[in-house]
């Protein structure tokens, strides 16, 4: 062996074992939607169609539509208006394929008193008077904030949950590992958790879904409101806010000076839940009347 | 390495090993009667796991508005007891306190088992145990160091990594009859003092740094879950080690007893002066986070379920203190070990139960949802901690007799003989 060999073949031994590290990182590296090239998330939702056609043997289209440059989506809520109906919550259920058995429900809908203010620890979430709205009562329906420093993400261990770019917080279904830290640092209790496996009957399966949304989850992972993200990203409004009865809902792209979203922020009296905790929710509450 | 000395090396791993199983299935009616004990509970709490598996959490008694519940309160109960080897380290080896120096190994044990039975309570606790390789990278991504979950897992798989490092290479050096290497060993034993208050710390801030959880968010949690496992830890030890003393060859000099007894005493008065400081916070200033001690204390609304559980606490924590404070009654006894089942049992309700259940009670939004834990997690959690006491029995086993000098490969143990003093003396 001469000298000048020596360092070439050591060159080749590194070089080797830095692809084969390579190979191995790519091969069993992080598969977190969070940070699936685009390329490849295609395949990766091929996948998931494949697999809910053989598991519910139904067709069902998973949407990868991504964040629309400048919108950032923002949600107002008329307390005044709200009669307490509670058809936000099922039309959330129906449109974004909550568990009916256990019952999942995405938003809550809270009796108050007029008599007491927002006040949650007074607050009645099975209210169920023969009429609503009740003589001396209001309501206040809580979904998710979708927080703009949201404490949920934050303490993730694995990294399934982030803020998308428009603001909408989402949950990867297949990377999560169901520690719940997120439901227990979240205020607003808007995280829930598939305590045994979902059902759904077949006929009621809404096909129309996105990847971070509303496509069908497994048991054992956590899921939350995304501001119907199967919807909004298609320019079309959340279902709770199609579904309202008597308008108390607003929906909108906070970025759009002409938009309805931005005269109500500008001009009613909004509050946000909570404001004390810094977590800055992109929810508003406001009294019109 | 050369050639020959790795064969020998495997050769002399071979014998370690061999001899160990061979004193593990050598024991009295007594040994087996307590294996079986602890089979059985193993196989009950597998059995319910494994449908817990199948069916999910919604077994347990733990729903969204109260996600965590018993699995999570032993988990942050037995974070405490791994302090136990602490404890010791610190009176050994900062006052150079020679009877307490050769009971350090047995702490370590401890602290192995314990953290063992916490990763397991995690483990069950996850609602996706399958995909727990997703917190480990290259394969995963750990969220560090963002999330304290993740600072977590750091810390305790670390801790873990160096209690059995040391305790294994102690025995295994004492079995070949040879000294320790101490330049190795002493660093690392006093690198597990701020490990162990690192693995507190860490599981304290899990819950310190929610907001969105009034009844953790107090700055006064750190401290107090020290306070609080440097009492848990040792009252298990002493009974352990009393128990060895009893059954075994082993001597452990009354002295050292005392004097964790003694210590004891102090963890546990800073333990309740930090419950008090708390209480007198919330209670005077009256605001509306008072609600979850309330509920802890005295129920709310009429939901009491924990208010037994929360005197019993205080109950037992003054009982341990008055004992232990008083040098009549740490000398005696029978009063010392009234003393440590109190402190075990007093400390076990407040850092498990009623530390998890009034953070999450009432909910976010203001909802009481009454928590008490079903037959499944019973049967799991008794399963893990007979895991945990199974190789706590089964490590002893082990390093009693190597530490009494009765196993130790003869052959090479006259070689070293000159060597050797008190081999398991660290």
């Amino acid at each position: 062996m001469t000298d000048s060999e020596k360092p070439s073949r050591r060159m080749f031994t590194a070089s080797a074992g830095a692809a084969f590290a390579g190979m191995v990182l790519t091969a069993c590296g992080p598969k977190r939607l969070y940070e699936v090239p685009q390329h490849k998330l295609k395949a990766s939702i091929a996948e998931m169609e494949r697999r809910y056609k053989e598991q519910l043997g139904k067709d069902i289209q998973v949407s990868d539509q991504g964040p629309m440059p400048g919108v950032h989506f923002a949600f107002a809520l008329d307390i005044s208006r709200c009669i307490g109906c509670r058809r936000c919550v099922y039309g959330c259920v129906a449109e974004n394929n909550q568990s009916r058995d256990p019952q999942i429900h995405w938003i809550r809908v809270f009796s108050m008193e007029k008599e007491k203010g927002v006040d949650f620890t007074h607050a009645d979430p099975y209210y169920n008077p023969p009429e609503v709205p009740e003589e001396g009562h209001f309501y206040v329906p809580v979904g998710c904030q979708q927080c703009e420093n949201p404490p949920c993400t934050k303490v993730c261990p694995t990294g399934a949950t982030w803020a998308e770019k428009d603001g909408i917080v989402v949950i990867d279904y297949d990377w999560c590992i169901g520690c719940r830290y997120c439901m227990a640092a979240c205020p607003y209790g808007a995280r829930h958790f598939n305590w045994k496996a979902p059902t759904i009957p077949e006929n009621e399966i809404n096909p129309h879904t996105h990847y971070l949304g509303n496509r069908p989850r497994p048991k054992g992972v956590v899921e939350k409101c995304t501001f119907c993200i199967q919807r909004s990203r298609e320019g079309r409004y959340p279902a709770c806010v199609e579904v309202c009865p008597v308008g108390a809902r607003k929906f909108g792209n906070i970025l759009d000076p002409n938009s309805e979203i931005r005269y109500i922020i500008e001009h009613k009296r909004v509050l946000v839940l909570k404001e004390e905790l810094n977590t800055v929710p992109r929810f508003f509450y406001f009294y019109a009347t | 390495m050369q050639p020959e000395s790795a064969v020998n090396s495997i050769r002399m791993f071979g014998g370690f090993a061999r001899g160990s199983l061979k004193l593990i299935l050598r024991g009295n009616r007594m040994y087996w009667t307590w294996l079986a004990f602890l089979g059985a509970l193993i196989v009950s709490g597998a059995l319910a796991y494994s449908r817990q598996v199948e069916i999910g959490l919604g077994l347990t008694a733990m729903r969204d508005q109260v996600s965590w519940g018993f699995y999570i309160g032993n988990f942050t109960f037995l974070v405490g007891v791994a302090a136990a080897a602490v404890v010791l380290v610190i009176p050994a080896y900062i006052y150079d306190w020679k009877p307490i120096r050769e009971i350090v190994i047995y702490g370590e044990l401890l602290a192995i088992s314990a953290i063992t039975m916490c990763l397991l309570f995690v483990l069950v606790d996850i609602g996706r145990p399958d995909r727990f390789w997703h917190l480990i990278p290259p394969f995963g991504f750990l969220n560090f160091p963002s999330s304290i979950l993740a600072w977590d897992v750091l810390v305790l798989n670390l801790y873990f990594i160096l209690n059995f490092s040391v305790a294994t290479h102690i025995l295994y050096r004492a079995f070949h009859g040879k000294h320790y290497i101490k330049r190795l060993v002493v660093p690392l034993v006093l690198l597990s003092v701020p490990m162990a208050v690192g693995i507190h710390t860490v599981t304290a801030f899990l819950y310190n740094g929610l907001a969105a959880r009034p009844y953790w968010n107090s700055s006064i949690l750190a401290p107090q879950f020290l306070a609080s496992a440097f009492c848990s830890g040792p009252a298990i030890l002493l009974i352990v080690l009393q128990v060895l003393r009893r059954f075994t060859r082993f001597e452990i000099q009354d002295a050292a007893i005392w004097k964790i007894a003694e210590l004891m005493a102090y963890a546990m008065f800073l333990n309740l002066f930090l419950h008090g400081a708390e209480a007198f916070k919330e209670f005077y200033s009256n605001t509306q986070h008072l609600l979850f001690t309330r509920y802890w204390y005295f129920g709310v609304g009429g939901h009491h379920t924990l208010v037994p559980y929360a005197w019993t606490a205080v109950a037992l924590n003054l009982l341990a203190f008055g004992l232990f404070i008083s040098p009549a009654a740490r000398r005696n006894f029978l009063t010392l070990n009234i003393g440590c089942l109190a402190t075990y049992a007093g400390v076990y309700i407040e850092k498990g139960m009623g530390l998890i259940i009034p953070g999450l009670t009432p909910d976010t939004l203001g909802e009481i949802y009454e928590y008490y834990p079903t037959v499944t997690e019973l049967r799991v959690a008794a399963g893990i901690f007979a895991v945990g006491f199974l190789l706590f029995t089964l490590m002893l086993k082990v390093a009693v007799p190597i530490s009494l000098g009765e196993f130790l490969d003869k052959k090479e143990a006259a070689a070293h003989a000159q060597e050797v003093d008190l081999p398991c003396t660290v």
